[in-house]
């Protein structure tokens, strides 16, 4: 695959505006190799802070830097960054409201060798429920990039969730992109499919397959999690009146859980989310096989387009 | 520095003020924690009427030495110095804990002026503050970071992973202090999870260590003028003091961790405190 990695992608936008803003500081929890902070390290070494494998201590540090006036991202791995240290999330970036960037690698099963202590498929489930943060998870490389001057000039908690594989190219240009606005990446009439992350990608083929079907399914990429664009995702609800949601997450509490809670209090449509079952997953040789065999095949998005569109 | 004995005696009444304040608030309220108050009093007091430089007028000068709460359910010292600093009326300490004030259970830096950081959840202080405290070295300001922390929250593996990274990055213009009163909420300190060594443990994270009694104006000032003469390492100040000091059924009794007072109990202890001099 000649598209690069969303982690790379990611670093070396990070280090390119670290040359635009000055405030820009990094900090990483011992994995500036593995999330590639190592650019921006490299680059600015007196604005980079590696404070070893201390995740809760990353946070807090960056807690600090914020409030003196500088833009922290602080770097580490999802699993850790959104367990060790939500307690330092909850406090003293959400309730304190500091203006900290908290760049999630590794996310979903993207690191799919190193087996389900290294994945994280509930963090957008626990993030969401913070009061004050904003959940933002690209879909492609490309589009990893352009979120980083926007996540860096927003004023506010930022969790901005990284894959560390190279999914599918979704955006052949950078993506014109707006916090809490989702994405109308393909029309269709007939069921609409909300995906994020990892999943765009194949919520894009999943369409195209059942259109050989005479299906259109519409296509909406949710970049955002919360806030969750429930304009967008009523309006589909109204005009296709079924909804398949697709995330590389837990189905419980995830981008599923969003939508079902917006639906519920609004327009009820019938739903079938896609994701990862209630259970941990294990390791496997790549990420695509991974995805493929926890329930995120381009096929499993398929198969719930025909169930949702039976329920209707 | 040499302080005249006016000087002294004027912070001293002031911790008095402040012990006052302190528990006619949690009085009122019904809730609040008296022992950790009260043994903190008299850092509070040489900080914020001397040492810290403060404008209250102007509570987000970028220059403003920054003072964090860690051990935050001393809420009520904080707030009675703030008051008395001028930060907000003092009048607004009658109304602490009501759903329209801004004075929260815990310090939130959003809702009341002259709070650093919100606090609550013991630990984060030594973190945050290093944070601040690097923030100071790459903005170039010359402003100083003091943390004051509990003895019990030692405990808590943060303090110590936010220990190393200060030493790591040498940061001299922070300074912690540990109110060091040997009593947290189930019991004595060196019952419920000892941390003696404690001297030697700051010290083996590679931080200057000074130990004084923290019930005495004079040292307290002494330290931490000392301890921003120390290059190229953070410092704590080991404050030994007494839970609930100036009170004596208050005095190291765990009980009073997190119990306001009644009307007699809170008459006893004002009497025990004297009336207020002239500050």
């Amino acid at each position: 695959m000649s598209e690069i990695s969303m982690r790379e992608a990611y670093g070396r936008a990070l280090a390119d505006y670290g040359a635009v803003n000055p405030d820009i500081v990094v900090l990483d929890a011992d994995t500036s190799a593995s999330t590639l902070t190592s650019f921006f390290a490299r680059r600015f070494p007196e604005r980079f802070f590696n404070v070893g494998i201390a995740e809760p201590c990353l946070v807090d540090t960056a807690v600090g830097l914020a409030l003196g006036g500088l833009i922290p991202f602080a770097n580490a791995f999802a699993a850790l960054l959104a367990l060790r240290a939500v307690e330092q999330i909850r406090t003293c970036v959400c309730y304190a409201r500091a203006n900290v960037k908290l760049a999630a690698g590794y996310a979903g099963l993207s690191d799919f060798k190193d087996g389900p202590t290294h994945h994280s498929i509930t963090d957008i489930a626990i993030m969401r429920a913070l009061p004050e943060i904003v959940v933002i998870v690209p879909a492609d490389a490309t589009e990893a990039a352009s979120w980083v001057p926007l996540v860096a000039e927003y004023d506010g908690p930022v969790y901005l969730r990284l894959s560390r594989a190279a999914t599918l190219p979704v955006h052949t240009q950078p993506p014109a992109l707006e916090i809490g606005k989702g994405l109308m990446l393909r029309a269709g009439d007939d069921v609409t499919i909300v995906a994020t992350g990892s999943m765009v990608g194949r919520s894009l083929l999943a369409a195209e397959r059942l259109s050989h079907e005479g299906i259109t399914a519409r296509v909406l990429e949710f970049h955002t999690v919360k806030p969750l664009d429930t304009d967008l995702l009523r309006q589909a609800a109204e005009e296709t009146g079924t909804i398949v949601t697709a995330e590389e997450h837990s189905v419980i509490g995830g981008l599923g859980g969003a939508v079902a809670e917006a639906l519920g209090s609004g327009s009820p449509v019938p739903l079938e989310r896609v994701g990862i079952a209630d259970t941990f997953a294990c390791t496997a040789l790549t990420p695509e096989l991974l995805m493929d065999a926890y329930g995120l095949a381009v096929e499993d998005i398929v198969a719930a387009a025909r169930r949702a569109l039976a329920r209707k | 520095m040499s302080y005249p004995e006016s000087l002294i005696v004027a912070l001293e009444e002031r911790a008095r003020q402040l012990r006052r304040d302190a528990l006619i608030m949690i009085h009122r309220r019904g809730a609040g924690h008296p022992g950790g108050s009260l043994s903190a009093a008299d850092i509070v007091a040489a900080l914020f009427f001397h040492k810290l430089r403060l404008d209250p007028q102007r509570p987000d000068w970028p220059e403003r030495d920054r003072f964090i709460l860690s051990k935050g359910h001393a809420s009520a010292i904080l707030y009675a110095a703030l008051a008395r600093r001028g930060f907000f009326p003092v009048s607004d300490l009658e109304r602490w804990g009501e759903l329209d004030c801004h004075l929260q259970g815990h310090p939130d830096r959003l809702k009341t002026p002259g709070v650093e950081m919100t606090s609550g959840i013991l630990g984060h202080g030594v973190a945050v503050g290093a944070g601040l405290a690097l923030a100071a070295r790459l903005k170039s300001r010359r402003y100083r970071v003091y943390v004051l922390l509990g003895d019990g929250e030692c405990q808590a593996g943060i303090v110590w992973e936010g220990a190393m990274l200060a030493a790591r990055y040498r940061l001299s213009n922070l300074t912690a202090i540990v109110d060091y009163n040997d009593v947290q909420l189930d019991g004595p300190v060196h019952e419920v999870m000892p941390i003696e060594p404690l001297a030697e443990k700051w010290r083996a994270f590679n931080w200057a260590v000074l130990e004084i009694n923290g019930h005495n104006i004079r040292q307290i000032m002494e330290a931490l003028d000392t301890a921003a003469e120390i290059h190229h390492r953070p410092t704590v100040i080991i404050a030994h003091t007494t839970k609930g000091k100036g009170v004596s059924f208050m005095e190291n009794e765990a009980a009073w961790h997190g119990v306001a007072p009644n009307d007699a109990q809170l008459a006893q202890a004002l009497a025990e405190l004297g009336t207020e001099g002239s500050v």
